[in-house]
């Protein structure tokens, strides 16, 4: 048993020293850093120990717009990609020609890379001085004035971002809904059928309560996906975010941590912390939201 | 009679849906299918066509490959693709011992405070990376391991998502196989090898294509470690072409740039498409 003892651990050590390298040591050193005051990183020292780095990630005006941003993004996104993957999800469900084809199609945004296709999305809204891109030329036939959707006016780059974000986030939330779907009992719809049951009525007292705990599962994954936008931001904005009014919260502590405004890993720990905390009270909202409406 | 009529009514009610129902889903193809295809015609367009368009145009008469020249030529896009092979490869290989090996342990091996140890494993995944990023960042810089491979791979290997997934699988093969193999004098070792590995083959190539994919489009640690261009991966790449490189306005050069990285992703997915959604689904949450 002793010898067997030895040999588990020994199959083990690998994938410990990994985590515990790079993901439990971190852990516990964001913490310190967050609370070290005055921290230097050239020499590695500070003056004390105190709250001071949270008062000034709070105070700073780059963090609130991040932080606006981010709360705009989150309130935008969320509904609207549940809402619109629902939508497709039950549709493409019940369907049975071409279902394979769309559901490859829709999945595809997963698999590419974020900066490269938001590189796309950029030329698609940007008004440059030789053109004025295809999406203003599209909304000029309804007579709407071109607008520069790229460094133009906060409003028309906030719609980009979560327009983008939507799209990037759709094919996670179509897949899981349509195996939810899909695992629903035959036996129930053909009940209602019995009964001549409405559609609609069917959709509402049985569909909805079978699928809710994977729509409230999507709203959490949601949430905290959208909480953590970064990447999405770069691809359209160009890195220098804080320049672009178009930070988030992610890319305040990578900001803090390297870049124009780098070099204060005490700062972007108590960045990260306040994300964290923000990104737990909103799951234990959810969860306590999703306690008295998933109906099993 | 009026059941006739009714009938009748009940088809064309249910034929009107349909036809809603699949221009819906038609219009949501079209909208993920529309920045793919803007790309690729793009990236077939030449400077001087694309630049004289004041209403972009929806096809090209004159398509050019001479863009994907410009891509590899005009600035080091062949670089960050051997660049990111390396890592990815890398990455993964590394990444399969390390899971396969934690696996094992967890669901072949007996020994104590095991479900105690798993646990723990478990709730790692709840650690969200941006958190631990930071102190990787110093540790990384301190140990002087910025601008090179091993920098950008040791970071990125730990994954206890697959883990997880791995050992469910193993968990599955019956016992009485490790017994026989056990009354046989296999060891450990060999019977991984030559039994589980090759019965729980399907998870394994999920875990590996998942972690291709991840690796291929990260962004944020490969950012922070480098910033040497000779250790660009293409997403670094990319941003640096869309801020420096062609000038800012050869927007077909940059194009082909983005279908280059973005094609062999894509084949990756038409291949592996059942496990890749198969995978996502059972809780591959992106990031």
């Amino acid at each position: 048993m002793k010898n067997n003892n030895l040999k588990a651990w020994l199959y083990l050590l690998p994938a410990v020293l990994f985590l515990g390298f790079f993901l439990v040591y971190p852990l516990i050193d964001v913490l310190i850093y967050s609370f070290e005051e005055g921290y230097n990183y050239a020499s590695q020292t500070y003056f004390g120990v105190g709250s001071y780095n949270f008062s000034y990630v709070l105070h700073d005006p780059y963090f609130l717009q991040a932080l606006k941003n981010t709360f705009i993004l989150v309130i935008i996104t969320v509904p609207v990609s549940t809402a619109l993957s629902m939508l497709i999800s039950v549709a493409l469900s019940s369907i049975q020609k071409l279902r394979n084809l769309f559901q490859t199609v829709y999945f595809l945004p997963y698999v590419t890379n974020t900066l490269a296709v938001g590189l796309v999305f950029m030329i698609l809204f940007k008004q440059t001085p030789y053109s004025d891109g295809l999406v203003n030329t599209v909304l000029s036939w309804f007579g709407i004035s071109a607008i520069d959707f790229i460094s133009g006016p906060y409003w028309a780059k906030m719609l980009v971002l979560c327009i983008y974000t939507v799209w990037v986030v759709m094919p996670f939330k179509i897949l899981i809904l349509t195996g939810s779907l899909a695992s629903v009992d035959e036996i129930y719809y053909n009940a209602a059928k019995v009964d001549g049951t409405s559609k609609w009525r069917i959709f509402r007292k049985i569909t909805l309560p079978m699928i809710s705990p994977t729509v409230f599962y999507l709203i959490i994954t949601g949430f905290i996906g959208a909480f953590k936008a970064y990447s999405d931001a770069v691809a359209l904005f160009g890195t220098d975010l804080n320049a672009a009014e178009m930070n988030t919260i992610v890319g305040y502590i990578y900001d803090m941590l390297y870049g124009t405004s780098g070099g204060y890993p005490s700062y972007a720990s108590a960045a990260a912390i306040i994300l964290f905390v923000i990104v737990l009270t909103i799951t234990c909202i959810n969860l306590l939201v999703s306690k008295k409406h998933v109906h099993y | 009679m009026d059941y006739e009529k009714i009938e009748k009514a009940a088809r064309n009610r249910k034929r009107a849906l349909n036809t809603v129902i699949y221009i819906l889903l038609a219009v949501w193809a079209l909208v993920v299918l529309f920045p793919f295809y803007w790309m690729i015609l793009t990236s077939l367009k030449s400077y001087a066509a694309y630049n004289s368009e004041w209403v972009p145009q929806l096809i090209t008469f004159s398509p050019t490959l001479q863009n994907y020249v410009d891509a590899f030529t005009a600035v080091p896009l062949g670089g960050y693709f051997v660049n990111t092979l390396i890592f990815t490869l890398a990455t993964t290989a590394i990444m399969l011992v390390v899971t396969v090996l934690a696996a094992f342990a967890f669901s072949r091996l007996e020994f104590k405070g095991k479900n105690l140890v798993f646990t723990l494993f478990l709730s790692l995944m709840m650690i969200p990376s941006e958190l631990v990023v930071i102190t990787n960042y110093v540790t990384i810089t301190d140990l002087d391991m910025r601008n090179t491979f091993l920098g950008l791979i040791l970071p990125s290997v730990a994954s206890v998502f697959y883990i997880y997934l791995l050992k469910e699988n193993f968990s599955q093969i019956p016992d009485e196989l490790y017994y026989a193999a056990k009354v046989d004098g296999t060891s450990d070792l060999r019977y991984l090898l030559k039994v589980m590995l090759p019965i729980c083959k399907p998870t394994v190539i999920t875990v590996t294509v998942l972690k291709v994919i991840e690796c291929w489009n990260s962004y944020v640690w490969p950012r922070l470690v480098t910033d040497d261009q000779a250790y660009f991966l293409v997403s670094n790449g990319i941003q640096e072409i869309r801020e420096n490189g062609f000038g800012r306005e050869n927007i077909p050069a940059m194009m082909a740039a983005v279908v280059v990285i973005s094609v062999p992703l894509i084949v990756l997915f038409l291949i592996f498409r059942k496990k890749i959604m198969a995978g996502v689904s059972r809780g591959g949450m992106k990031g």
